[in-house]
């Protein structure tokens, strides 16, 4: 199905591509148009649905436009009606793209209207677009899953003739992508004559893209596809490793040892992009650039936390070319042009090769030149990383993960946001959402079992039959019973629900009897004392009350969750039984940990890593053992009257922190006596009271049994039961499907008769009703996201009969990183920074030392 | 609990000694109060049926919220075999709520009510109550001195009330719980609200404080035991 973009038209001379108007546009800038432009040109007068993949800077966006400009001025209507629907993931982008495309139509005069529909946009012009549409609306997933719940949709869809996807390989991976995917069904039943255009950065498996677009018919046994334009990034990047001397650190993220290669880098170039995995470290390399910015380069930062406005001023900047450096998370990922990018550093490890290449993708928009990167490991581990991903940039290796299922609470919001729009047919409905490649593998039962839960909560005592929101019509069809349901339906619309940062605040002192506003029965106080700062709400996730972890300098005792806030009290003279991770929320890819893992078993790969990681390597043979590929080592040893086992499964760090926490239950059980644990991407180190060796030895502890599959049964439920992760996955889920509405800044309900709270409901259903559809929604939720529970189970059966234990005497070279990572994270502030070097100097010299 | 508690025998918290009016009162572990010598068991805000009050406006939280209750109470009933139960308001969260009860949870209330006195006081979510349902009606009751009303009034003596959902969270040790507790003191006890899906409102609170003049007992409802709490151990929300 592939085309070649590069075809010429035998007789090329008629008819050409472009009309006058166009081309002469082209060459009045002193431009060609590009092959993959006309190529979306042709496949759209050939009416084919058409995945563009092409890197950044290849004029992907007009390429998606050209064919609806053409048509539009080719055939101009007599009266308004929507001709093209843009949707992107970012209501930054809409409004950027219709900047861009503005200039040509402008320039050429081209008679087209083009206006943006996003959350912002007045009401009154949200109703106006409704009745005299523009030529091309540009959107977002959220407004078309609310435009089709109005029974006009039909009317104002009608006569749609391209939808083009923007940045699909970015709004596919969630649950935004299932509704886009629900609603994109919807769109192409109401114009079925619509051609859609995909634009993608490079992605590991096209064809789920090319699924993506165009409707499936499952039944036939194949999966149709789009038509793919792939445009290849001209010259190969040109990455080189910096700072890999011996001032490599073992652990850490910070990269400090490398910051004044960085800025000399800078000095070197016009305009260098400076990609951090998390927002700490973007502030602290931003704050020690500063420092040594003697010649005062214009250095600015940008990232999430960051005030709009300010994030818009660091836009512009960069767009006019007035800034030197940048230093980013991920909130610059997206395809929004902004200028001139002649490096882009990558500091600490890329998690994957897709995203690697995605970033580096950011720098030098001339397809023909190289980009050009460096990458900057922060510790040991991350070498090997670096190396792995750097092997795989060379080879083009993508590892974007693949789409999941889609979510049965998105298919809820979509079946109600449908019967709003108006009556619906079960059987052609169930047709349509399977056309979409998210939900090709639903079942008619799960699909009734969701149409059952909208109409009436779908529980097994038909409590609510009578009070029924769907009713049927005569035909057999479903219709709403009463029209305030869609307005309350409008109210909810949407899949983020997420608060992804809580507030962290000490449990007040002393607070009792308060009075607010001296109302009695009036907003109660929170027992809040100092605010301490923000943590990601998936990392206290993890956490039951009473657990100990390290945040702004002091070891902290977790609480509770009370709405957007994290309440801990402080404790003194304990170890943190979890600590901070100072790194990225994105896991290290499968596919970069089985290269990892190769690098590490073959001691010939060793030679292209620095010296300092070749060293660490040869004495880690020496003193241990180095495990196959196919290996899953698991060290034990004592060290200062703890006793330590320490696993390297390279799965991530929520795959490790899940074994992590099922892992200590079991030890405990054993009478191990394990007192905490901390898991990194590459390794898991559990500490105790009891000597493992000697237990594993005498046959107290089996190690075979210790990693056992069935963990992920009894074990986890007994550990879902305590932790706060189910609860709240489960609310996400309710919310989304409209079983408990959304709650508002400012509206939130209070009192105690109002509101019944999500964990309440939780509670009861899994009493009663543990098969409920909402339960199993949140379940698919946890496995594949903040547990990873999916990765972890395949890891389980991987090293089944694999395990190889080692009793060491002392602790082993790569059991060191890990550790230090315990011994960082349990001595807080500046005061036991040099007590803190020297425990990591003995460790080290203890585990590199010979005899 | 700390290991002072552990060290006592679990019996020892099956239930909490107090003494209102002269009437010695047992605040049991499931929630509910015990007058031992009468046999008269009092529980508060049931809230039956809150689960489907809102049903008609298209939310459908799960309907097993009744017959988790109904089946707690039934513990409890069976464990105290009390002659008389004093059902102390807002025992169903709204008018229409006892005609929602399914057959099969208005058979488990006809087995509790089987061979009892029952008496059912009016609170504000249940002012009135279907004939059908047997028992007796009352906007107060008197019995032994003590006056049993739904809402607390502010000058009263020797009253047992509900309504305020009392809650106490207690932190120690790190760890917090947040349990629904009895209140009591200023010649009153408040009862915690009973029902499945009923949430509670901190002691802490001025509305429930400010009924106590700073001379507040609590004891808090846990998973097997009610434990009183130091007031100095309580923490707002």
């Amino acid at each position: 199905m592939q085309r070649a973009i590069a075809r010429k038209s035998p007789k090329s001379k008629v008819p050409p591509l472009l009309p006058e108007r166009f081309a002469d546009w082209f060459a009045s800038r002193g431009w060609q148009p590009r092959p993959h432009q006309l190529a979306l040109v042709e496949a759209a007068q050939a009416r084919r649905s058409t995945l563009l993949i092409a890197p950044t800077g290849a004029g992907k966006t007009l390429a998606g436009f050209l064919p609806s400009l053409i048509d539009l001025t080719e055939r101009p209507a007599n009266e308004p009606r929507l001709h093209t629907l843009y949707i992107s993931p970012l209501k930054a982008l809409a409004v950027d793209v219709q900047r861009n495309l503005l200039r040509p139509v402008t320039e050429m005069g081209l008679p087209i209207r083009i206006e943006t529909r996003t959350g912002d946009t007045p009401q009154g012009r949200r109703q106006r677009q409704r009745l005299i549409p523009p030529d091309i609306l540009l959107t977002t997933p959220e407004q078309i899953a609310l435009l089709i719940s109005h029974c006009d949709a039909g009317r104002l869809f009608g006569s749609l003739c391209a939808i083009i996807l923007d940045e699909l390989h970015a709004l596919v991976v969630n649950k935004r992508g299932d509704l886009l995917a629900l609603g994109l069904q919807r769109l192409l039943s109401l114009a079925p004559g619509a051609i859609v255009t995909g634009l993608s950065a490079t992605v590991a498996r096209p064809s789920e893209l090319q699924a993506y677009i165009v409707p499936q018919r499952p039944d036939d046994g194949f999966t149709r596809l789009a038509d793919k334009v792939v445009l290849k990034g001209g010259a190969a990047p040109q990455i080189r490793i910096l700072g890999a001397d011996d001032t490599l650190p073992w652990s850490g993220h910070s990269a400090r040892h490398a910051y004044a290669e960085i800025y000399a880098e800078i000095g070197k170039h016009r305009l260098t992009l400076i990609f951090v995995n998390t927002r700490s470290q973007a502030e602290v390399i931003f704050q020690s650039l500063w420092r040594l910015n003697e010649e005062t380069l214009p250095i600015a930062l940008h990232h999430g936390s960051l005030d709009v406005g300010q994030r818009r001023k660091v836009e512009a900047a960069m767009a006019a070319g007035s800034l030197r450096a940048v230093v980013a998370t991920s909130t610059l990922d997206l395809g929004i042009d902004w200028g001139d990018v002649d490096l882009v550093i990558h500091v600490g490890a890329p998690k994957g090769a897709s995203r690697l290449a995605q970033r580096i993708g950011r720098s030098n928009h001339r397809l023909d030149e190289p980009s050009q990167a460096i990458l900057v490991p922060a510790n040991r581990f991350e070498v090997m990383e670096c190396r792995a991903a750097l092997d795989a940039a060379k080879e083009g290796a993508q590892d974007t993960p693949p789409i999941r299922p889609g979510g049965l609470d998105v298919l809820a919001q979509h079946v109600m946001g449908t019967a709003c729009a108006g009556p619906f047919l079960p059987e052609i409905l169930f047709h349509e959402v399977r056309g979409a490649s998210p939900y090709a593998a639903l079942t008619r039962d799960q699909f009734d079992r969701v149409i059952d839960f909208v109409s009436t909560g779908g529980y097994a005592l038909r409590a609510y039959d009578r009070y029924a929101r769907l009713k049927p019509n005569h035909d057999g069809g479903l219709r709403i019973a009463h029209p305030n349901l869609a307005q309350q339906y409008r109210m909810n619309v949407g899949t983020i629900v997420e608060m992804p940062m809580l507030k962290v605040r000490m449990i007040g002192k002393n607070r009792r009897f308060l009075l607010r506003d001296g109302k009695p029965g009036g907003p109660s106080p929170m027992m809040g004392g100092k605010y301490l700062g923000e943590i990601e709400e998936s990392f206290i996730e993890m956490l039951a009350p009473g657990d100990t972890f390290i945040f702004a300098g002091h070891v902290l005792r977790f609480e509770a969750i009370r709405e957007s806030e994290a309440f801990v009290s402080r404790t003194e003279g304990v170890d943190a039984k979890v600590p901070a991770y100072a790194g990225g929320k994105f896991p290290l890819s499968t596919y970069l940990a089985a290269r990892v893992r190769d690098m590490l078993a073959d001691p010939n790969a060793w030679k292209a890593l620095p010296k300092p990681v070749g060293d660490w390597l040869r004495i880690q043979k020496k003193r241990s053992v180095i495990p196959r590929a196919d290996q899953l080592l698991v060290e034990t040893f004592a060290r200062r009257g703890r006793y330590y086992l320490v696993c390297y499964p390279f799965e991530g760090r929520l795959a490790h922190q899940t074994l992590g926490m099922l892992l200590t239950r079991r030890l405990d059980r054993a009478g191990a006596r394990p007192l905490g644990f901390v898991a990194s991407e590459y390794s898991l180190a559990i500490w105790g009271l009891e000597d493992m060796s000697a237990m594993i030895a005498d046959g107290r502890l089996d190690i075979g049994t210790l990693f056992e599959e069935d963990m992920l049964g009894d074990d986890l439920d007994a550990w879902l039961e305590s932790s706060n992760l189910m609860r709240r996955t489960f609310r996400f889920c309710a919310v989304i499907a409209g079983l408990i509405e959304r709650r508002y800044p400012g509206k939130e309900k209070t009192g105690r008769q109002v509101t019944v709270s999500a964990d309440l409901i939780y509670n009861v259903l899994r009493e009663h009703e543990p098969r409920h559809i909402l339960l199993e929604a949140a379940w698919a939720d946890a496995a594949s996201g903040l547990l990873d529970i999916a990765r972890l189970g395949l890891f389980l059966e991987r090293a089944k009969g694999h395990i190889l234990h080692q009793a060491l005497a002392r602790v082993s070279p790569l059991a060191v990183p890990v550790l230090l990572d315990i011994g960082k994270e349990s001595v807080p502030g500046d005061a036991a920074e040099s007590l803190l070097r020297e425990s990591a100097e003995d460790l080290i010299t203890e585990a590199m030392r010979d005899g | 609990m700390g290991s002072a508690a552990a060290a006592k025998a679990a019996s020892d918290f099956e239930s909490w000694r107090i003494e209102l009016g002269g009437v010695p009162l047992l605040a049991d572990m499931s929630g509910v109060l015990m007058i031992e010598d009468e046999c008269v068991l009092v529980v508060s805000d049931l809230h039956l049926e809150k689960g489907s009050a809102r049903a008609y406006r298209g939310t459908f939280l799960p309907p097993y919220d009744s017959r988790t209750t109904l089946a707690r109470l039934a513990r409890a009933v069976e464990r105290l075999q009390p002659r008389t139960v004093i059902a102390l308001g807002d025992s169903f969260h709204d008018v229409g709520g006892c005609e929602r009860l399914c057959t099969e949870d208005r058979a488990a209330l006809g087995r509790l009510q089987k061979g009892r006195e029952w008496v059912w006081i009016a609170g504000n979510h249940d002012p009135v109550l279907p004939i059908e349902l047997g028992g007796d009606r009352a906007g107060s009751w008197q019995h032994g001195g003590l006056t049993f009303r739904h809402e607390p009034t502010p000058l009263s003596a020797d009253e047992i009330a509900g309504h305020l959902h009392p809650c106490a969270r207690i932190s120690r040790d790190g760890h917090s719980q947040r349990r629904p507790c009895f209140a009591f003191g200023s010649g009153r006890l408040l009862l915690p609200a009973f029902g499945a899906y009923t949430g509670g409102l901190n002691v802490l609170d001025p509305a429930v404080a400010a009924l106590f003049a700073g001379e507040m007992a609590v004891a808090a409802v846990g998973r097997s035991g009610v434990y009183p709490v130091a007031m100095r151990q309580l923490r707002g929300d």
